[in-house]
């Protein structure tokens, strides 16, 4: 009987919570702004999927130089928005590009998330020491200026995708343990966390299964947010040379590879510009339409 | 509230220290590589790089070099250059001064629009100003900074040519080449300070004070000028003093972008070069001036909160 329970329940559990995100999502018809945010998010998700069949080109390739959008390669293919000084497809490395920032950007979110959850449900459950040392570690991270960490960081440890990652956990996980560590404090108190100790189940137990489900609404929001400020992350880092290595296509090492061509060829710094734009915009306002419909109810 | 006062400053204090030995640790000791490699680069030979590291004290304990390397810090002693050859404070000095120009003009723009723009649409929450400013706050916060400096580019350096398009003041200071890095800077930025200072507003509204304000029949004027303003920009205050510690990471993309000759593009540079002694200088400024703006911050909101001031 015991053991059926004990199988039964994680599985109800995660049912109904993937029951309420689609019901959630369903909800978004309520917030026009979500909606439009959610369906550049959604259309930037294909891109990267059907990447292959998007691209006629290899976004590595130099096939014509400096070639202004709508030429025509010599194969009887169009460069709809040109090519770069070294005669690479803009499309193709857009198109290409959106993996590598879909990619990094819910990895880096999703890394700086796992730590900063563990470390929010220990300071705000356990207090005391626990609590006194990991949020005085936070502060000190905190106070640096963003930038200024990623650069030391990646100066000292290298350029490359998953030092990325580890750069963006480094810096955001200590804002995500705040948010967690308050909503911990509010939410521990509550019946039914009196009610899982006096049934004896572990501190841990309580943390994953109690309390976290209770506090996904602002952390939902804050998510959202927080990935549309690590892909702004990934492509300024690419911007200033500390991102990924060429060759390989990342929109924020496009625009500064061809910036200095700007005044003449506007193309291959202007797509990029916009399609990294549109994406953040994407997240942004589907974190703000979230945000609406959560205040509502 | 003395205490707090207090508090604030040694924890100030403490992290600038803890911050130090990072730095230390990260950049000084061979935990994330050698630092004679990092200086002499990878074609140096085993001898040379001996050489370096006792000419520069490297084979000393670590806990004596980290006292002396702190020690020369807190005396002024930033140490030597290796790409400028020189002492790394007569490269650091015109470079702050610059940054602080840009950051000054900065906020001297963003400040006044951005609190009107929150007040504006805090006074009626959910009205249709209160939306399109909402509404477009989100789009402009969406723009990374090099993303915008490229639309502006364009716009008015390549097709209203009213701008230039670099910023290096090679003919002497020129306002004019100021304007497009402050403006990339504001439009980043302002969305933010904007939407703090209409949820604070927005709140003062609701507040019975400014109910009865309403119903004792004062002019609606007066009850925003008199009331609601003064309470309304308590919080705005902390938000824009902590967008100094955002303002250093903004300027290290916008100086690069217009070749600008400031604090952040040098921090770039010297990272990008390796010059170790420059890039711990920067770094340390950056902190400093952060948590400097921090415990301002703090300290100026208990002033400013009659609700701690009194306690």
């Amino acid at each position: 009987m015991r053991t059926e329970s004990m199988t039964e329940m994680p599985s109800r559990g995660y049912g109904a919570v993937i029951w309420r995100i689609i019901k959630s999502f369903g909800l978004l018809r309520e917030s026009w702004v979500g909606i439009i945010g959610a369906s550049i998010v959604l259309f930037w998700v294909l891109v990267a999927i059907f990447a292959p069949l998007i691209a006629h080109f290899d976004p590595n390739a130099a096939i014509m130089p400096f070639a202004k959008p709508g030429t025509v390669s010599p194969t009887g293919e169009t460069f709809w928005l040109g090519t770069d000084h070294m005669g690479r497809d803009i499309l193709a490395r857009i198109v290409w590009g959106s993996r590598t920032v879909l990619t990094f950007g819910p990895l880096a979110t999703l890394s700086a998330y796992t730590v900063g959850i563990l470390m929010g449900l220990m300071a705000g459950y356990r207090g005391g020491l626990v609590d006194d040392i990991l949020s005085r570690i936070s502060d000190i991270i905190l106070s640096f200026p963003v930038l200024v960490l990623y650069i030391i960081v990646i100066a000292t440890i290298g350029a490359s995708g998953i030092n990325i990652v580890i750069a963006i956990t480094f810096a955001s996980s200590p804002g995500i343990m705040r948010i967690v560590r308050g909503l911990v404090l509010d939410l521990r108190n509550r019946d039914y966390v009196a009610a899982a100790q006096t049934r004896g189940e572990s501190d841990w137990r309580i943390m994953l299964f109690e309390i976290l489900p209770n506090a996904r609404g602002p952390l939902i929001v804050d998510a959202c947010l927080r990935l549309g400020y690590v892909i702004i992350t990934i492509g300024v880092l690419g911007f200033l040379g500390l991102g990924l290595p060429p060759p390989d296509p990342d929109w924020g090492g496009m625009v500064n590879e061809t910036r200095q061509m700007a005044m003449v060829f506007p193309h291959m710094t202007l797509f990029p510009c916009i399609a990294i734009s549109s994406l953040i915009l994407g997240f942004n306002l589907l974190a703000d339409g979230l945000r609406e419909i959560s205040l509502r109810d | 509230m003395v205490l707090l006062i207090f508090k604030r400053i040694g924890f100030m204090i403490f992290t600038m220290i803890v911050v130090s030995i990072i730095l230390f640790i990260l950049l000084e000791t061979g935990l994330t590589g050698d630092p004679a490699t990092r200086v002499l680069g990878n074609y140096s030979s085993e001898a040379q790089r001996e050489m370096w590291r006792d000419q520069h004290g490297y084979n000393k304990p670590i806990v004596v070099r980290y006292a002396m390397w702190l020690g020369n810090f807190a005396t002024g002693d930033l140490g030597t250059s290796i790409r400028y050859k020189g002492p790394v404070k007569d490269v650091l000095l015109p470079r702050l001064w610059s940054t602080t120009v840009l950051g000054f003009w900065v906020f001297a723009i963003m400040i006044p629009l951005s609190l009107t723009l929150g007040v504006l649409s805090g006074m009626k929450e959910g009205s249709l100003l209160d939306r399109s400013i909402s509404v477009f706050g989100i789009l402009t916060t969406s723009v990374p900074e090099f993303a915008s400096a490229v639309f502006f580019s364009a716009l008015f350096v390549f097709g209203l040519k009213w701008l230039p398009g670099t910023s290096s003041m090679a003919n002497g200071f020129e306002f004019k080449q100021l304007l497009l890095p402050a403006m990339v800077l504001v439009v980043y930025d302002f969305g933010y300070v904007a939407r703090m200072t209409r949820a604070s507003m927005a709140e003062v509204m609701t507040s019975q004070y400014v109910r009865s304000a309403v119903l004792k029949g004062l002019p609606y004027r007066q009850v925003i000028i008199r009331h609601a303003l003064r309470n309304a920009l308590i919080a705005p205050f902390t938000v824009i003093m902590l967008q100094i510690n955002w303002l250093l990471s903004g300027v290290i993309v916008v100086e690069f972008f217009f070749a600008y000759k400031g604090f952040g593009a040098l921090l770039l540079e010297a990272s990008l070069n390796n010059d170790i002694a420059l890039l711990e200088a920067c770094a340390m400024i950056a902190v400093v001036v952060a948590v400097g703006s921090q415990t301002l911050a703090d300290i100026g909101y208990t002033f400013l909160n009659p609700r701690i001031r009194f306690t």
